[in-house]
């Protein structure tokens, strides 16, 4: 390599491949800078990809990935037709459906609440407070349920209790499950949302809220026909990318919080392959159905970053 | 008619900081009335502020062996996964932000399709295990020791420092290294102190992958010994007192 550089003629009478090979020499020590990383996504994100081939093998730990027999699409197969396929589509779908739903409307309410305050350390403290539990992990959060929903001491229901009524068991409620994962969720994230939101409505030009305000335009049509209007490119652009995330229902947080009795209502496609592939040691099995909602998603990031690039006029990438 | 305007200013005023207490509390509550039981005297049944104070909990807590190993076990995690992401990342999204790098739009595709598609949770655990680094720390601190997002973060905000400076040096015969530790880094710090401080959230929170990866109840951070407590409170259809909601079961 050296000697190339060495005895290289003057720049214009070099040919194509060595300017290529001086250029790459030049920057030698960015490549080396940049081994460690590219060996890291070689190890922990390609090999993964090429284990992933045991979802169309009968995967044998002891003859390993790839002495195992391939079987086709036969998990595949067996996953579709089973009677699990269709309780774990409702419950990721209506979990991540209901999350996106629900959750969205509070943090962009919230944002130009902050935003529309006439009393900035209000505001200042709301918006600090209301995403310091993004920092807290679904453990911690889960004691706080305890500690709010246990039928017996929680303060939830002791005001249920206050009111007349009955001591609701939430956490192995089947009926009352699935709320506590929407609404924890939105307890946890809505601040941490709501950032978005506020940086756009930031980004509108003030001169727009004080022409409106010349023209008489009360404070509520305001937020309708210029801050809404202002944010509706941000909004677009997370609903969009959530809908490419629509298969993860919220891995971490299912897993916590659930347990034997609310199975049927709260097991996702994540909880369901860490079950059967870890702890039943179906591993081809798991890595079928993984391999499947990776696909999908997959799907779903390349239509919605299309679509988000058409309304938004820009995507995730 | 700007009397009743004004009138009307007033009450949109009232109804947008009444929402935002409303969220203050509803953000609130639930945190104060958790400090509020660990404060609570064992036997006395938890009001929002607690009426009496009692540090028995913590008392009880500080004397648990098995929870002191545990935080040691959670500072070593965090403090050593901060480490090696954040010079994973610093060192993969440098060069990735320099223009005149050859391949470097291939390499950044590379990483890009990691964060669009990946093969799932079995066939990271099989890297793992024929790594042969299922229960070590190795496994917590590598499995997901690059978050691509804060790479690109990261690479975007070193493509935005003045590229002059860098040039400067240069011609001075600095090298790439010396380039990024003596004038991108010092540039840097407000980047890097959120990134990293993303990491450590993410390690110090992280408690699925420890039970995935370890078996040594002796090596397993914080969160896990915590949820074991809390599931162990669960199954016992919830106690009512404080100091259990800190007690352990003795593994």
């Amino acid at each position: 390599m050296t000697n190339v550089i060495r005895s290289a003629p003057p720049a214009a009478r070099r040919s194509p491949r060595q300017r290529l090979l001086a250029r790459l020499w030049r920057h030698r020590g960015l490549y080396l800078m940049l081994l460690p990383g590219l060996l890291w996504f070689a190890l922990f994100r390609y090999w993964p990809l090429w284990n992933a081939q045991i979802a169309f093998k009968d995967f044998q730990p002891v003859q390993g990935v790839l002495n195992s027999p391939w079987v086709g699409l036969e998990h595949f197969q067996a996953f579709f037709s089973s009677f699990y396929f269709s309780q774990l589509m409702t419950n990721t779908l209506l979990i991540s459906f209901a999350k996106l739903l629900i959750g969205l409307p509070p943090a962009i309410i919230l944002a130009i609440a902050i935003h529309e305050s006439t009393r900035k350390g209000l505001a200042r403290v709301t918006q600090t407070v209301t995403y310091l539990p993004h920092f807290l992990s679904w453990v911690i959060v889960f004691g706080i349920l305890l500690a709010m929903l246990s039928p017996g001491s929680g303060l939830v229901n002791k005001g249920v209790i206050a009111a007349g009524g009955d001591a609701v068991s939430f956490l192995t409620d089947p009926g009352a499950f699935r709320a506590v994962v929407i609404f924890s969720d939105i307890w946890k994230e809505t601040g941490w949302s709501a950032i978005l939101f506020l940086a756009a409505l930031i980004g509108i030009s003030p001169s727009l809220y004080e022409a409106a305000e010349v023209d008489g335009a009360t404070r509520w049509q305001r937020i309708r026909h210029i801050s809404l209007p202002g944010m509706l490119d941000v909004i677009v652009l997370v609903t969009l990318l959530r809908l490419g995330h629509i298969l993860d229902a919220g891995f971490y947080q299912i897993y916590v919080l659930y347990s034997l009795p609310v199975y049927s209502v709260a097991d996702v496609i994540d909880t369901w392959v860490y079950r059967q592939g870890i702890q039943n040691f179906q591993f081809s099995l798991a890595t079928a159905v993984g391999l499947f909602k990776g696909l999908i998603g997959l799907l779903m990031i390349v239509i919605a970053n299309r679509i988000a690039r058409r309304f938004a006029g820009q995507g995730l990438y | 008619m700007t009397r009743v305007r004004r009138q009307n200013d007033r009450a949109f005023d009232r109804t947008v900081n009444a929402f935002l207490i409303a969220v203050l509390l509803a953000t609130l509550i639930p945190l104060v009335y958790v400090v509020s039981v660990s404060l609570t005297p064992l036997g006395q049944t938890t009001s929002l502020l607690p009426r009496a104070v009692s540090f028995n909990a913590y008392e009880e807590l500080l004397r648990q062996p098995a929870l002191i190993r545990a935080l040691g076990n959670s500072v070593f995690l965090t403090l050593s996964g901060v480490l090696i992401s954040m010079i994973l990342t610093v060192c993969t999204a440098y060069p990735l932000s320099r223009p005149d790098l050859p391949g470097r739009k291939f390499l950044t595709g590379v990483i890009l399709f990691t964060f669009l598609f990946s093969a799932g949770l079995i066939p990271l655990y099989l890297v793992i295990r024929d790594l042969n680094l299922l229960n070590t720390y190795w496994a917590l601190l590598l499995h997901g020791a690059v978050s691509v997002y804060n790479l690109l973060v990261m690479k975007n905000f070193f493509q935005n420092l003045p590229e002059s400076l860098e040039e400067a040096a240069k011609i001075d015969g600095a090298s790439d290294l010396q380039v990024l530790w003596h004038i991108v880094l010092p540039l840097s710090k407000p980047i890097l102190l959120t990134i990293g401080l993303f990491y450590a959230v993410t390690q110090w929170n992280s408690f699925f992958e420890p039970v995935l990866y370890l078996s040594d109840a002796r090596m397993m951070p914080l969160p896990v010994v915590l949820r074991d407590i809390l599931t162990g409170l669960n199954s016992a259809e919830y106690v009512e007192s404080a100091a259990t909601t800190t007690a352990p079961r003795t593994p």
